[in-house]
């Protein structure tokens, strides 16, 4: 293993660990207005010897390492990021302005309910607002992301069927298409799990979901529209099938973007959902999250809610912990109450109005990178789509290249990758998802390069095959990584 | 755009959504704003919150109010952290990976174990995973909670474990574990919700002898630099809520759940995790690895559904950990005991106060109140303090109680302020 | 994909297991087409001697970087001999799938089972129709 120096402004860092010196830190602590304690005294036993593992560096150090590492970060605010199913959309400055308003930051979830009105009031319109959007009746705020939105809806639909004695219903059909959350999610719940294959159309048929239709069938779980970007046409028919056969539906909501103001899953049969605001809401992905992850749901499973759930009455807004029938606490406090807050500014900044522009231009964009595409990439299920789109290696099979050497020469193009190998039933998928937030110039400079790759791919492979070529890291040995843990950082060893 | 497309309108790309499930009318809600006319109304709703900037604070209970470094959020702030997406793509994540690696490091060694996640939603959560973990090492269904776990961390593992019919059981407090050969594992908080300072190698010895893991779990993260490590005490799991790193409270989240186990369970652990390797160069970087375990991978069998973690907070607690650093986060810790022991002193010598516990205790303790919790955090409140958490629903049995947490934020004179008032009654 | 190797001597089951009968002992391991197949191999989880497995039945799990698959028991009996080394060198089933990298021996129950599994050449030929299906 080597290390580069850092050249030009392309910055090279080591880990904190290796930077530490005796001696320095970057914070202070303030002064002692108190006696001193003995510690010893007091906790004796109980007490440890100090964190060796902790870094000794000084604030410049800090600044300047975490800065460095940002560089080398793909991000929304440098480019497209066109990963299909995740939504990087543009995740506007005020949203963070505002959460970090003291009453807001420095609130603390058990303080008492009249000392917290303007949180609850916020919590309270957002529930509101969250319901007109997909027509369902009530929505929880507390799950702290998609996964668990859908653990809590899963068991909000279990709860339902206990409540009626209906305890044969063990299985929950998921169509092969589905995010690996959902056969999680019910797993957790104690389902098993039947796949229901998508029509050669990719998309599902009411017929596949009625032969699978028995009284062991506690729900559906489908995402509308589809991993595939296409709208789920037979819904309501679906919808219908399994409310025949005393199922419920569940919607994942994590493409909800592509219906505001256009259709609701509440009309469409659809019984629970989640709403991933770090999607459709705009708040960022941190990296990885934090997310936010309410559920809606029909009046019918009311009773189910998650404690507490935010009401109004006649001395304002407060929690309400009297649901008897409630599947319980999810979190330890109320959600990522953080996330709300800026879910509560976009959708405020946007109004009706703004929403459905977002959704209108999110898929004319996808719709219009699968018309540039078409001639360069092959198209598994070639029809029009909402918010994004699916391109597969096929048409290059016989250069040898694969998505995923495509994926890593967008990467010398400045652009993060598309969702690659996803969803299962397409073969070396690409999914791409370009959301509102990019210009037609923008989207042709994509296409450009996106056609550029599929022509070196037949001229000069080797380039592609060995891509990237720009970035601080060539391709990074994940098999390594795997095979033998390294999963900290160890002071090394003295050579013997 | 729409002639590439081969569209009239940009409507007649809805086409594939049937005409029974279109939405005919505008949505109802509020029309749009400027970015002024939204900060105004934000601003007002913000306002409408104490918060802990102008209020004297001494209510903890799981989240709590410390000072917040500048460089913290001046680091995290950066769009290149917290606008991008989960590192897939090793090659332009690095900055993300390699802060991971560096909290699970640091987390190695605050707990005294030798594997860390990538964080989990919160504390609770990460206690319902810790419990879900043991159950599959032990291969048993019944998980034992010590009495002294977050009431809020007791409801959510309840939660978890109710869709896999999992026992869970709960001793009274006072009356012995009922540790039996079949219980996966004993979860105990340290401190525990009440504050008091537990002996978790006892702990560890009582759950070991019937096979079951030791799960630690700790919501005062702060509390680590000073007390022993739950994994050089014997713990199997130590879990919890990392928000006193940096993190603000936020109305309760977004904060960071922690996971951290021993090396040989580390394919049963639910979350991310981060390894290093090196480029085909030969140069070391990190990568997501073990991916095998989660759900968009081995989906219905994946040791957990989670997904979307809490990064960005793992973020904003990495920064913080490396400005405090090893003397800084232990001076810390000592302050914030000190704090607690000067105000425990002066509850003691109060009249009309007393502390019902008599245990070792961090930066969180009980006091007795002379006439009820509401009223004593009422007069608490008239003079401009949240003056702790009121006992009567999580600790009945202490009679009129109050929770309260000194953290390095609580001057002498709030103390000597809050102490009085609590007091007041007879006065 | 390069060329799959297929011994003659073994016999194969579907789920793309090998056997080698010595005996009153039968080894066991994945084929070519399922090491080729699954990439890198990176974790082997194997059962302990001593315990009865059925036809049929999960008797362990090989991971690759981005997949798991599970190694189905193509003939039932008592597991009497595992192989150690893949724990800490998983590799040899990428490297010599039909040697170093072997995994279980089974002291089979029905002697007559290994008889009714594929020979090469029909193990071949439902390697074959895998391959054109894509």
């Amino acid at each position: 293993m080597k290390r580069n120096a850092s050249r030009g402004l392309a910055y090279e860092e080591d880990l904190l660990f290796e930077l530490s010196r005796p001696g320095r830190r970057g914070a202070d602590t303030p002064a002692y207005d108190i006696p001193r304690v003995d510690v010893e005294d007091l906790l004796g036993g109980l007490l440890r010897d100090d964190v060796a593992a902790l870094p000794e560096v000084s604030e410049v150090d800090v600044v300047r390492h975490f800065t460095r590492m940002s560089t080398w970060n793909a991000a929304v605010d440098l480019g497209l990021y066109p990963l299909g199913s995740c939504t990087m959309k543009y995740n506007p400055k005020v949203n963070e302005r505002v959460a970090r308003l003291p009453g807001f930051s420095h609130a603390h979830p058990m303080a008492p309910a009249v000392d917290n009105q303007g949180l609850l009031g916020l919590c309270f319109e957002l529930e509101q607002w969250l319901a007109e959007i997909s027509g369902m009746d009530r929505v929880t705020l507390q799950p702290a992301a998609g996964a668990q939105g859908e653990l809590a809806g899963i068991m909000m639909i279990r709860a339902y069927h206990e409540q009626r004695g209906d305890t044969r219903r063990q299985k929950v059909l998921v169509p092969d298409s589905a995010h690996g959350t959902n056969p999680a999610s019910a797993a957790l719940n104690g389902y098993d799990i039947v796949a229901v294959p998508s029509g050669e159309d990719g998309i599902l048929h009411p017929e596949a979901v009625a032969e699978r239709m028995t009284d062991e069938i506690a729900a559906l779980m489908i995402t509308n529209p589809n991993t595939l970007g296409l709208f789920e046409s037979h819904i309501a028919e679906l919808c219908d099938v399994v409310h025949a056969g005393g199922g419920l539906v569940y919607g994942d909501g994590a493409n909800l973007n592509a219906l505001l103001g256009v259709s609701r899953p509440g009309d469409m049969g659809i019984d629970v959902m989640h709403y991933n605001l770090h999607k459709t809401f705009s708040t960022p992905h941190g990296g990885g999250g934090p997310g936010a992850g309410p559920v809606g749901i029909k009046a019918s499973l009311a009773p189910y809610l998650p404690t507490p759930v935010v009401e109004q009455g006649p001395d304002g807004f407060f929690w309400n912990h009297d649901l008897p029938d409630s599947i319980g606490r999810l979190h330890g406090n109320h959600g990522n109450v953080g996330m709300l807050v800026r879910a509560y500014t976009y959708i405020l900044a946007l109004g009706a109005e703004g929403l459905r522009r977002s959704t209108d231009l999110a898929v004319l964009n996808a719709n219009y990178l699968l018309a540039c595409l078409r001639e360069h990439y092959h198209v598994p299920i070639d029809r029009p789509v909402m918010h994004e789109c699916i391109v597969s290696d096929r048409g290059l099979a016989e250069t040898g290249i694969t998505t995923m050497d495509v994926a890593k020469r967008l990467i010398d193009h400045g652009y993060h990758p598309p969702t690659i190998y996803f969803p299962l039933i397409v073969a070396g998928a690409m999914m791409i998802e370009p959301t509102e937030s990019e210009s037609l110039e923008g989207l042709d400079r994509f296409v450009e390069a996106l056609v550029e790759i599929a022509d070196e791919a037949r001229t000069d492979p080797e380039t592609v095959r060995t891509a990237p070529h720009h970035t601080r890291h060539r391709r990074l040995d994940e098999t390594r990584a795997a095979r033998k843990p390294i999963l900290r950082w160890q002071p090394p060893t003295e050579p013997a | 755009m729409l002639e590439r497309i081969g569209v009239p309108a940009i409507d007649a790309l809805f086409e594939c959504v049937p005409d029974k499930l279109r939405l005919d009318r505008a949505l109802d809600l509020p029309a749009g704003q400027s970015e002024q006319e939204v900060m105004q109304r934000l601003a007002a709703l913000a306002q409408q919150n104490v918060n802990a900037q102008d209020t004297d604070w001494f209510l903890g209970a799981g989240t709590y109010a410390h000072f917040l470094p500048s460089a913290v959020d001046a680091l995290i702030s950066r769009s290149e952290f917290y606008t991008a997406y989960t590192p897939y793509q090793a090659e332009i994540s690095q900055g993300t990976l390699q802060a991971v690696f560096e909290w699970q490091t640091m987390m190695c060694g605050l707990t005294g174990l030798e594997v860390s996640n990538a964080s989990m939603y919160d504390g609770a959560s990460a206690t319902a995973e810790a419990a879900l973990m043991a159950m599959r090492i032990t291969r048993r269904n019944r998980v034992a909670i010590a009495p002294g776990l977050h009431p809020h961390y007791v409801e959510v593992v309840r939660t978890y474990l109710g869709g896999l019919g999992a026992e869970v059981v709960q001793p009274a407090i006072g009356s012995a574990p009922e540790l039996t050969d079949d219980v996966a594992c004993w979860i105990v908080q340290q401190p525990g919700f009440l504050g008091s300072v537990e002996r978790l190698t006892d702990h560890a010895e009582a759950a070991h002898s019937v096979g079951a893991l030791l799960v630690v779990t700790v919501t005062e993260a702060l509390s680590l630099a000073l007390l022993q490590a739950p994994g050089d005490a014997g713990a199997d799991i130590v879990c919890g809520e990392a928000q006193s790193f940096g993190v603000p409270m936020a109305f309760g989240g977004p904060h960071v759940g922690f996971l951290a186990s021993r090396q040989k369970h580390v394919r049963q652990m639910p979350g991310r995790l981060v390894g290093e390797t090196v480029d085909t160069e030969d140069k070391r970087g990190f990568v997501l690895t073990l991916s095998t375990r989660e759900q968009h991978i081995r989906r219905e069998r994946a040791t957990s559904n989670i997904c979307t973690n809490q990064g960005l907070c793992l973020m904003i607690a990495t920064v913080y950990l490396a400005l405090l650093g090893r003397t800084g986060l232990r001076e810390l810790a000592e302050l914030n005991l000190a704090k607690a022991e000067y105000a425990k002193s002066c509850v003691r010598d109060h009249p009309q106060l007393s502390l019902p516990i008599d245990r070792p205790t961090f930066n969180e303790f009980v006091v007795r109140v002379p006439d009820s919790g509401a009223q004593a955090l009422e007069r608490a409140r008239a003079a401009n303090a949240i003056g702790g958490l009121d006992l009567s629903e999580a600790a009945p049995q202490l009679g009129p109680a109050v929770l309260v947490c000194t953290t390095e934020l609580a001057s002498r004179e709030a103390i000597d302020r809050l102490v009085d008032s609590l007091g007041g009654a007879a006065g | 994909m390069s060329e799959i190797q297929i011994p003659d001597a073994l016999r194969y089951s579907k789920e793309d297991e090998w056997v080698r009968a010595e005996g009153d002992r039968a080894t066991i391991g994945v084929t070519d087409y399922a090491q080729q197949q699954l990439g890198d191999i990176v974790f082997i989880e194997l059962p302990e001697v001593g315990r009865q497995i059925e036809a049929g039945e999960p008797f362990g799990v090989i991971e690759s970087v981005k997949a798991v698959s599970d190694l189905f028991a193509p003939i039932g009996g008592e597991i009497v001999e595992v192989n150690q080394g893949l724990t800490e060198g998983p590799e040899a089933v990428n490297e010599d799938c039909y040697g170093d990298g072997w995994m279980i021996v089974v002291a089979p129950s029905d002697s007559g089972a290994i008889e009714a599994l594929l020979d090469a050449s029909a193990y071949g030929t439902h390697c074959q129709e895998r391959e054109d299906q894509g």
